[in-house]
């Protein structure tokens, strides 16, 4: 049951005593109190626990995850590579690092 | 699916392995404390593709595992009442007690209900005015702020007839516990993702400076686990220990303040024992002293309760993790999801579960992961 997913959100209720939305995950559309997110909209991500809304996905940081995560082949080919002599090719970096990756992989997010 | 289908790309996955393998020098041990977490890993093979000597400890944190016998005795004599509807989430009804489950109770004709949130119970309990509605409500701190809501919905209704058999624990606790025991060998921890979206993190920060150990926020996707893995790896190699988040996406340092606020409307912090653990002291919630006429264990006496375990069961040991189901004689011979003697063979977010759904240690295939994650050579 701690098992919560990101869903849409699709469709928003006001008219009752608690805030209600549905929400769709991939296809399967679910009710969901929207009590302990009360900022969020329509089109907006939630992570669902037990029929609650009790985060929402904020969408900065989960591309800045992916970002850290393509940017690792970077930096620890460019230390490898630091290792080496001069005459070795640095064209991986470039093929594999992504751009504009920020430094410090897996330590900016806390 | 979006913020899914991302998060479990096998070409990262790769990367983030390597990485992994790159940094690592020495043998670690790590814990992951989320049952749903447990299942990612060993149905991807994660914990397979980690370096030699890393290891992963599964914790205890899957909430029907821990819900003590008594609690489910006491569910299963409350829910034989004729005068009962019994309300639970799906994964309580398989869950041993002593002598049955809610399930078989069911089959024999006792009013027991899944519900998908527990509003739903209180929606029962409104639509059924000359009945007794009673709501099972166990977990961790992710069910806490729904189950909160529920008393406080039918407090605002005043439903006479709706109560709730309160079995929460709290994660911050439970990881102290491992940490004071003599046998620890958890030097890292991957939090729960979600149980911090509710909470937060600032719970972790003295936990981490008291026994010098790292903890990383992680979330539930392929690609969450093996950062959480490396970051934790990283803060080991460097001698450094301070929590720090991976899943940024969903959890924010304060947690959700809204649902704190309910929660501590309706709870307060007390004692709590734990199925294979033992009593853990501050590491549960109970109803405050204000909504005391909903609480069904004093609505309803259900009179001495004797419980027994099977014998063959080292749930407990497995829930500690200084055991592993391959280490349990019964496992995939007495004990299946079929036919499970302990609640960590029930549970989807249990740990012998996950073990027998991915085929570990039994003579069937192995379910075949979505991408192997074995070593990319470059």
């Amino acid at each position: 049951m701690c098992l919560g997913i990101p869903g849409k959100v699709v469709e928003i209720r006001d008219d009752g005593p608690l805030r209600m939305a549905i929400v769709d995950f991939g296809g399967v559309r679910k009710e969901a109190c929207l009590a302990y997110e009360p900022e969020v909209s329509l089109g907006d991500y939630v992570i669902v626990h037990v029929g609650f809304a009790i985060s929402h996905v904020d969408e900065e940081e989960a591309l800045r995850t992916l970002e850290m995560i393509r940017a690792i082949d970077a930096e620890g080919m460019a230390q490898e590579l630091g290792a080496m002599g001069p005459g070795e090719t640095a064209s991986g970096v470039a093929a594999v690092g992504g751009s504009g990756a920020p430094p410090g992989v897996g330590s900016g997010a806390a | 699916m979006k913020y899914i289908d991302e998060y479990r790309d096998a070409q990262l996955a790769r990367k983030l392995v390597d990485e992994i393998h790159r940094v690592t020098t020495r043998p670690w041990a790590l814990m992951e404390v989320c049952g749903g977490q447990t299942h990612t890993l060993v149905k991807q093979g994660i914990d397979e593709a980690l370096p030699a000597g890393v290891r992963m400890i599964h914790g205890p944190g899957c909430p029907v595992c821990v819900t003590p016998l008594e609690q489910i005795d006491k569910a299963l004599a409350i829910a034989a009442r004729p005068d009962v509807i019994f309300t639970s989430y799906g994964d309580m009804l398989r869950v041993p007690g002593s002598t049955t489950d809610l399930l078989s109770l069911k089959a024999r004709g006792a009013d027991v209900r899944i519900v998908y949130s527990p509003l739903d119970a209180v929606r029962i309990a409104a639509a059924n005015p000359e009945r007794q509605v009673v709501f099972f409500a166990i977990g961790f701190e992710t069910t806490a702020p729904a189950n909160a809501m529920a008393v406080w919905q039918a407090a605002r209704l005043g439903l006479g007839n709706f109560s709730v058999l309160v079995s929460h624990v709290l994660v911050p606790p439970a990881m102290s516990a491992i940490l004071e025991s003599p046998t620890c060998q958890v030097q890292a921890f991957l939090a729960a993702g979600h149980v911090c979206a509710v909470m937060g993190w600032t719970e972790y920060e003295p936990i981490a400076e008291r026994y010098h150990v790292p903890i990383v926020v992680t979330g539930f996707e392929p690609l969450d686990l093996l950062e959480g893995v490396l970051m934790a790896i990283r803060q080991l190699e460097e001698g450094r220990a301070v929590v720090e988040n991976q899943y940024a996406r969903a959890v924010k340092r304060e947690g959700n303040r809204e649902a704190q606020e309910t929660v501590f409307r309706v709870f307060e912090i007390g004692d709590r024992k734990w199925r294979g653990i033992g009593m853990i002291p501050a590491s549960g919630y109970h109803l405050r002293p204000e909504f005391a006429g909903f609480d069904a264990e004093a609505r309803f006496d259900v009179g001495t309760i004797t419980t027994a375990e099977h014998p063959a069961c080292i749930a407990g040991a497995i829930l500690q993790g200084t055991k592993t189901p391959l280490d349990c004689t019964a496992y995939g011979v007495l004990c299946s999801p079929q036919k499970p003697l302990g609640a960590p063979m029930v549970s989807s977010e249990g740990v012998c579960s996950a073990y027998h759904a991915a085929g570990r240690g039994l003579a069937t295939p192995r379910a075949v992961p979505l991408y192997e994650l074995t070593r990319s050579g470059r």
